[in-house]
């Protein structure tokens, strides 16, 4: 790595850096950082309907969130018991 | 009996490198293949998962498993990268006393049931976070850096580490391991920075390694990556390396760096230069 590519390739990580920290700060500022409440009974809600048609185990349920620039994105992915055919 | 390992990352200072050690440490050991879990105790001022970049997935923390409102299981955080690390972040909560000692027992308690390595990422101080973040730990690694003012507040932990553990407590010894970060190459060329051999002297811990002054860590903060996964390379990624693999018991010399461009730098051999 030469002398040159080592400032392009810093100010890239700074470039980097920025961003996340924009977007990170955003959603902080926004509520605190914290919409554990929000979600924890959205998880409830959601499991309850499906829990009308099928036991599910609690633990099987994987809560998976990414926050962007624009939008956050929460997804839940509940692993099926093993059904009998 | 369980075999996970809990080492806590401390240093009284703050500023000195705990959290990015923190971060090196577990991958570096998820890399040799254990699964590993990084927890953040630095409940109000969290900043593990920016360094590990898994800021954007965080949604439960250490306070809501403490709480009973998540399960360990939902507050865990997959790294992108390596598949056997995860985090458990800490809160942004303002609340002091959010972290209990019995909710931090039982944590760990949990999470010795499903890793081999449990890092935790003490807060600065000596408050609370400090103490609960050591207080069921196995073993210690103390980061310094070769200055005076963080030398002095390591020999505070040292105190706490020895009278505030449960290991203490039970009348055992906490195993400490000595980590200097920040080490300046030229600085301890002109003799204007205390020598690893000062350090070690001072503060009577066993040497685990030192981690240069490095602009790759810098780097590697910037884009979320730990850099014992950014860059492997560095010097700084070498000396994290082989600190972890003395933690693993083996036992090789502790490398000092010396030399700006020399990638080994200079065996320790009795006192450093």
């Amino acid at each position: 790595m030469n002398f040159m590519s080592f400032f392009a390739r810093r100010g890239e990580s700074a470039s980097v850096a920025k961003n996340r920290l924009q977007i990170l700060l955003a959603h902080e500022r926004m509520g605190d950082g914290s919409d554990a409440k929000l979600i924890s009974e959205l998880r409830e809600d959601i499991l309850e309907v499906v829990r009308k048609r099928m036991n599910i185990d609690p633990d099987a349920v994987r809560l998976e969130m990414d926050r962007s620039g624009d939008i956050t994105t929460l997804g839940i992915d509940i692993e099926l018991p093993q059904t009998k055919n | 009996m369980s075999k996970a390992t809990v080492v806590v990352v401390t240093s009284g200072k703050g500023g000195v490198g705990k959290t990015t050690s923190t971060a090196a440490i577990a991958s570096a050991l998820a890399k040799e293949g254990y699964k590993v879990c990084a927890v953040d105790f630095d409940v109000g001022l969290r900043n593990l998962d920016l360094i590990m970049g898994a800021e954007r997935r965080v949604v439960f923390d250490l306070v809501n498993v403490v709480r009973g409102e998540a399960s360990i299981k939902q507050a865990l955080v997959r790294d992108k990268k390596l598949n056997n690390l995860y985090l458990l972040p800490a809160s942004q909560t303002r609340d002091k006393d959010a972290l209990t000692d019995e909710g931090v027992a039982s944590v760990i308690n949990e999470l010795r049931m499903y890793f081999d390595w449990i890092v935790c990422d003490s807060p600065a101080g000596i408050e609370r976070g400090a103490t609960l973040a050591m207080r069921y730990a196995d073993e210690a690694i103390i980061v310094s850096n070769p200055e005076v003012s963080s030398v002095r507040d390591c020999d505070r932990i040292i105190g706490l580490l020895d009278a505030k553990t449960v290991v203490a407590e039970e009348g055992g010894r906490m195993p400490k391991h000595l980590l200097i970060t920040r080490f300046d190459l030229e600085r301890a060329k002109t003799g204007d920075m205390l020598s690893v051999d000062d350090v070690v002297e001072i503060l009577s811990v066993p040497l685990i390694g030192v981690v240069p002054e490095s602009r790759d860590v810098l780097k590697a903060s910037n884009v979320g990556m730990p850099v014992t996964v950014s860059d492997e390379a560095s010097p700084a990624s070498k000396a994290y390396v082989e600190a972890v693999r003395r933690l693993l018991g083996e036992e090789i010399p502790v490398t000092i760096p010396s030399e700006k461009k020399g990638l080994f730098g200079k065996l320790f051999k009795g006192r450093a230069a």
